[in-house]
C-alpha cells in the first residue's frame, strides 16, 4: 500500500476509535455499554422530563437594603457628633436597572456644622460618594466599581442560597447557574431532571427567610395606630413596630414594639431541624453557632423577665418571656405541617437571600412528553437518514458507498465530540443532527459532481478525482463559513434548547470538513490505487 | 445514474414568472404579517403559558376554552393535535403580578372541569412518585403485601415508568394492564383500585414565560436576524465582490420575509425555535447562492468574451445537478422531521421545509437577476463616467442557445 495511503489510514482509524471510546468507552459487557452510553450522552431536560425555572434576582432590594442600614448608622453618627438634620431618606429604585440610581438624601445641615458633617463622611461613609444639593442639603450615591461590586455580591451570594436550597431538597442533580453573560447579571437558571411539579421548590426558593431575634420593649397592641398612639406618634429611637404573623383562628392584629437591632440573626445559625412540641404540633428548632450561642447566653442571663420575639421576615413568629438564661437553641412555632416545619428548617440552614427573587419562566416537561420526543426524534433520523443514504447509494454507485461511510463518520465525530464536552442532547439538538446529515452530504455532492464533470470533459481517472476536490474546496469553505456564521448568531439567545441547536450544527459541519474532503478522498485514493491506470470509476 | 447532464436551460429568460411569484407571495405575506399585527409569536415571545393536556376520550375543546375563560383575561387557545385526544392549551400572560398564580389558575381549572369526582382517591394519573408510595403503604402493609421501603419505592417508580411509557404515555386506562409490570402482584392492584383511580386526562408539559422575557427575546431574535444577514454580507462581501454580497443577502432577505409571511398567513405561530429554523435557513440559502457564485467568479476568467448574463446561466446551469440534489436531501431530511419529528418541533421543521423550497430558488431566480442588474447599472454608470469596464469585455454576444 501507498505510504501516503497508510498514513491516512492510520489517522482515519485513530479518530473512529478515539470518537468511539468518547461514545460507548470500554465496554465489556451489554449491559455496560449501554450504561456507558447513557453516562456520555446526557440528555436534556425536554428529553428526560424535568422542570427548569428561570428566576431574577431583584437587586436593587439589596440597594435598598444597604441604603436603609446607611441611613441607620448616619443617624447614630450623627447624633454622637451633635450634628442636627431637617430629614433623612433615600429614594426608591424599582428596577433593576435603576438600582444603581440609589441615593440618601440628607437635609437641613446647620451651616455652622457643614464642616464636621464632610468629615464624619471622609471617616466613616468613604463607599458613599457625596454631593451638595445647596446650602444646607446633600445627597449621597455609590460610585460605579461600588455598585458593580454591589451587584456581583448579591447574585453570587443570591445563587449560593439557591444552591444550598436545591442541595437540602435532595435533588442531587439539579444544576443552579447564572444565565447570560457578565458576572452582575441577575438571572439564574435552575435545572431540575425528574422534577415534573415545581411548585413546591419554587416556593421554598422565594421565601427570604430572614431571622432575627429582637428584644420585645412594648406590646401587643391591637393595631399599628394604638401601638404609635401609646409613645405620642414617635416611636423611641432605635425601636421598630413589628407585627405577629397570623395564624388560623387568630382574632385580630397583635402588635409589639422592638428593639431595631437583632440580638442575633439567621446568620448566627448552625443547625435546624422539624421537631415537634408536646401536644404534638409541628415547629422548627433551631441551634446557634458557639459564639452566638454564648453571646444569647449573656444576653438572656441579664434580661430574665424581659420579652423576645423570633422574628421570620419581619414578622413575629413567637413572642415569650425569658424565663431563664438560653444558651444555644430556640424554637419557631406555628408551622401547619411536617412538611412546611422542614422546609422552614431548610431555608433557615441554607441562608437569607440578600434581595427577592421573581420567576421569569418555568417549563415542565413530563416524563411521557419526553419518551415520546426521544422516540419521534429517532424515527425522523431513522426516515431522514435513510432517505440521503438510500438516495447516494442509487445515484452515485460505489461512489455513494464513500459518501455514506463519510457521513458515517461525521455523525459519530458529532455525536463524540458532544459527548467529551460534556454538551447535554436537546430535541433541536437532535433535529441539528438530523438536518448535519442532510446539508454534510452537500460536500460530497459539490466534489462528486465536480469529478464527474471533469470526466465527462475527457480527464483521466486520477486527474479528475484530483481536480474535482481541489476545484470544490473554496466552495466548501465558504458554504460552511456562512453556516456557521449564521449559527454563531444564535449564541445571542440565552435559551440551552436553541444553544444545543447551534451547537451540534456547528459542531457536525466543523467534522464535515474533516470527513468530506480528507476521509472521502483516502478512500477515493486506496479504491484507484491498486490498479496501474484506472481507466474507469463508478461514481 | 445522472438526472442534469449538460442541462441548457435558460433561467434567466424565464425569470419573470418567477420574480413575480416572489413578489406575490411577499406582498401576501407582508399584507398578512400588517393586517394582523406582526406575527403570531408564541410564548416565547409574547409572554404566556402552554399546557399539553392528554386525555382518555376525546376532548371536548369548547368546555376547556370556557372553563378556562371564566379564569384567565386574554386569548385562549386550544389546540388539538392530529391523531390524539391530546390538546395544546395556550393562554397569555400581559401583567407580570399573574405569573406567580398562572400555574394554578391552569391546572385548578382542569382539575374541577374535568378531574374524577371519585371522591378523596388519589388520580393515577396526575400522582407523583412521592404522594402514590405515601398513599397506597398502609392499605398494602394492612393488605398483608409488607413491603420495605426501598421495594415500595422501586414499586411505585415502575408502575409510574410503566403509565409514562408509550403507548399510554401517561395515561393508565386499566388497572389489569398493570399486571405484566415487575412485581405486580393482584394484591397490588386490588390496593390500587380501592385507593387510587384512573382519571380522565394528564398533563404531560407545562410552559410558563413572563411577559417581560418574551419582550426582550422579540428583540434579540430581531437583532440576532438582521446581524446574521450583515455578517453574510461582510463575509461574501470579503470573499467575493460587494455586489455578490448584496445580491446574495436580498435573496437570503426574500425567503426569510416569505417563510414568516407564510406562517402569519396560514395562523402558525413563531417560537423561538422557528427562529433557529430562520438563521439555518438563512446558511442554507445562503450556502446554495455562493455555489453558484463561486462558479461565476471560477467562468468569468476564461469567458472574457462573453456577456455576463451568459456566464451566469452558464454557471447556473453547470451547478443544476448539485443544486436539486443537496436541496433534495437536506428537504428530505426536513420533511422527515415535519412528519415524523412529533408536535414539538412542528414549527420548527415547517419553517424549514417551506424555507429550503424558497432558498433553492430564490438563489437562481432573485439572486442570479439582482447580480446582474446591479453589475449591468455599474458597467452603464462607469462607461457615461467614461472609465473603461474591467472584466467585462464588450463583444459579439454568443448565445449558448
Amino acid at each position: 500500500m501507498d505510504k501516503n495511503i497508510r498514513t491516512k489510514a492510520i489517522v482515519i482509524v485513530a479518530t473512529i476509535l478515539i470518537c468511539l471510546y468518547g461514545i460507548i468507552g470500554l465496554p465489556t459487557s451489554k449491559e455496560q455499554l449501554n450504561q456507558n452510553v447513557a453516562n456520555s450522552i446526557k440528555l436534556g431536560l425536554d428529553l428526560r422530563g424535568g422542570s427548569q425555572l428561570v428566576l431574577q434576582v431583584q437587586v436593587q432590594d439589596a440597594f435598598k437594603a444597604d441604603a436603609d442600614q446607611g441611613i441607620e448608622r448616619l443617624k447614630d453618627e450623627m447624633l454622637k457628633a451633635g450634628i442636627a438634620y431637617a430629614s433623612l431618606d433615600r429614594n426608591d429604585p424599582a428596577t433593576i436597572e435603576d438600582a444603581d440610581k440609589i441615593h440618601i438624601n440628607v437635609k437641613g445641615i446647620p451651616v455652622d456644622k457643614t464642616a464636621p458633617f464632610r468629615e464624619l463622611l471622609q471617616l466613616k461613609f468613604a463607599n458613599w460618594q457625596m454631593a451638595s444639593m445647596g446650602s444646607a442639603d446633600y445627597r449621597l450615591t455609590k460610585n460605579t466599581t461600588e455598585s458593580l461590586t454591589m451587584r456581583r455580591d448579591t447574585v453570587t451570594r443570591s445563587m449560593r442560597t439557591i444552591e444550598n436550597r436545591i442541595n437540602g431538597l435532595g435533588l442531587a442533580e439539579a444544576t443552579v447557574q447564572q444565565r447570560g453573560n457578565g458576572e452582575a447579571n441577575p438571572e439564574i437558571l435552575v435545572q431540575m431532571p425528574g422534577v415534573d411539579d415545581p411548585a413546591r421548590v419554587k416556593a421554598l426558593l422565594q421565601a427570604a427567610a430572614k431571622l432575627e431575634i429582637v428584644e420585645v420593649k412594648d406590646g401587643p397592641f391591637p393595631s399599628e395606630e394604638a401601638l404609635r398612639a401609646k409613645s405620642g406618634g414617635i416611636l423611641p429611637l432605635g425601636t421598630r413596630p413589628i407585627q405577629q404573623a397570623s395564624r388560623p383562628g387568630d382574632q385580630g392584629e397583635s402588635w409589639y414594639v422592638a428593639n431595631r437591632s437583632a440580638v442575633v440573626t439567621g446568620q448566627d445559625l448552625r443547625n435546624a431541624r422539624p421537631s415537634q412540641d408536646q401536644m404534638g404540633k409541628w415547629e422548627t428548632s433551631f441551634v446557634l453557632s458557639p459564639d452566638a450561642g454564648k453571646r444569647f447566653g449573656r444576653y438572656t442571663e441579664s434580661n430574665v423577665g424581659n420579652k423576645l420575639a423570633v422574628l421570620l421576615d419581619n414578622k413575629a413568629r413567637s413572642v415569650a418571656t425569658i424565663n431563664s438564661k438560653i444558651e444555644e437553641s430556640g424554637v419557631i412555632t406555628g408551622a401547619p405541617s411536617q412538611q412546611e416545619a422542614s422546609d422552614l428548617a431548610l431555608v433557615l440552614t441554607s441562608g437569607s437571600l440578600p434581595a427577592g427573587i421573581v420567576y421569569l419562566e418555568e417549563r415542565t416537561v413530563g416524563p411521557s412528553l419526553g419518551a415520546d420526543s426521544i422516540r419521534d426524534g429517532l424515527m425522523a433520523g431513522a426516515v431522514g437518514v435513510g432517505a440521503v443514504v438510500l438516495v447516494m447509494l442509487i445515484y452515485y454507485k460505489k461512489a455513494g458507498i464513500n459518501a455514506v461511510l463519510a457521513l458515517v463518520l461525521n455523525a459519530i465525530i458529532l455525536i463524540a465530540a458532544l459527548a467529551y464536552f460534556g454538551a447535554v442532547l436537546t430535541l433541536p439538538g437532535m433535529a441539528g443532527i438530523i438536518l448535519t446529515i442532510g446539508m454534510a452530504v452537500d460536500s460530497n455532492v459539490l466534489i462528486f459532481e465536480r469529478i464527474r464533470e471533469e470526466l465527462r470533459h475527457g480527464k483521466g481517472v486520477l486527474a479528475a478525482v484530483d481536480a474535482g476536490f481541489g476545484k470544490a474546496w473554496w466552495t466548501i469553505v465558504d458554504t460552511h463559513v456562512t453556516t456557521i456564521v449564521s449559527c454563531a448568531f444564535l449564541f445571542i439567545f440565552g435559551t440551552t434548547a436553541v444553544k444545543g441547536f447551534a451547537i451540534t450544527l456547528v459542531i457536525g459541519l466543523i467534522a464535515n470538513v474533516f470527513t468530506a474532503v480528507f476521509v472521502s478522498r483516502a478512500i477515493f485514493d486506496w479504491e484507484l490505487s491498486g490498479k496501474e491506470q484506472p481507466t474507469t470509476l463508478s461514481i | 445514474m445522472e438526472l442534469f447532464k449538460n442541462t441548457n436551460f435558460d433561467f434567466l429568460g424565464k425569470k419573470w414568472p418567477f420574480i413575480i411569484a416572489s413578489l406575490v407571495l411577499t406582498v401576501a405575506g407582508l399584507g398578512s404579517l400588517i393586517i394582523k399585527g406582526g406575527p403570531l409569536y408564541g410564548i416565547d415571545f409574547k409572554g404566556g403559558t402552554v399546557t399539553t393536556v392528554r386525555f382518555q376520550q376525546a376532548p371536548n375543546e369548547d368546555q376547556i376554552r370556557k372553563a378556562l375563560a371564566a379564569k384567565i383575561s386574554g386569548e385562549i387557545v386550544v389546540q388539538q393535535v392530529t391523531g390524539q385526544n391530546e390538546v395544546i392549551i395556550s393562554t397569555d400572560l400581559r401583567d407580570e403580578r399573574e405569573l406567580n398564580a398562572a400555574r394554578a389558575v391552569v391546572f385548578d381549572t382542569l382539575k374541577s372541569t374535568f378531574g374524577s369526582q371519585a371522591g378523596g382517591k388519589e388520580d393515577i394519573n396526575l400522582t407523583t412518585q412521592a404522594a402514590l408510595a405515601d398513599r397506597i403503604r398502609g392499605p398494602l402493609a394492612s393488605a398483608g403485601g409488607s413491603l420495605t421501603e426501598p421495594q415500595l419505592q422501586e414499586l411505585v417508580k415502575d408502575i409510574l415508568a410503566f403509565r409514562n411509557s408509550a403507548p399510554r404515555s401517561g395515561l393508565l386506562g386499566s388497572y389489569e394492564s398493570l399486571a405484566g409490570v415487575k412485581n405486580v402482584t393482584p394484591q397490588v392492584i386490588n390496593v390500587l383500585k380501592q385507593e387510587t383511580v384512573t382519571g380522565p386526562y394528564t398533563i404531560r408539559g407545562f410552559d410558563l414565560v413572563g411577559p417581560k422575557v418574551g419582550k426582550e427575546l422579540q428583540t434579540q431574535a430581531f437583532s440576532a436576524t438582521l446581524l446574521a444577514l450583515l455578517g453574510m454580507l461582510v463575509y461574501v462581501g470579503f470573499r467575493f465582490e460587494f455586489i455578490y454580497g448584496l445580491a446574495a443577502v436580498i435573496a437570503v432577505f426574500h425567503d426569510t420575509i416569505i417563510t414568516i409571511g407564510l406562517f402569519s398567513l396560514l395562523d402558525k405561530e413563531v417560537s423561538l425555535t422557528v427562529i433557529a429554523a430562520l438563521l439555518t435557513l438563512v446558511g442554507f440559502s445562503m450556502n446554495d447562492t455562493i455555489v453558484v457564485f463561486d462558479r461565476i467568479r471560477e467562468n468569468l476568467p476564461q469567458m472574457r468574451r462573453e456577456k455576463f448574463d451568459t456566464v451566469v446561466t452558464l454557471s447556473i446551469n453547470q451547478t443544476l445537478s448539485r443544486t436539486i440534489l443537496t436541496s433534495g436531501l437536506t428537504f428530505l431530511t426536513a420533511l422527515a422531521l415535519w412528519l415524523f419529528g412529533g408536535q414539538v418541533l412542528n414549527g420548527f421543521s415547517f419553517a424549514l421545509v417551506a424555507g429550503i423550497i424558497f432558498g433553492t430558488y430564490s438563489s437562481i431566480f432573485i439572486a442570479a437577476p439582482i447580480l446582474i442588474y446591479c453589475r449591468e447599472w455599474m458597467e452603464k454608470r462607469r462607461k457615461d463616467g467614461g472609465t473603461p469596464a474591467l472584466a467585462v469585455a464588450p463583444g459579439k454576444t454568443k448565445s449558448l442557445k
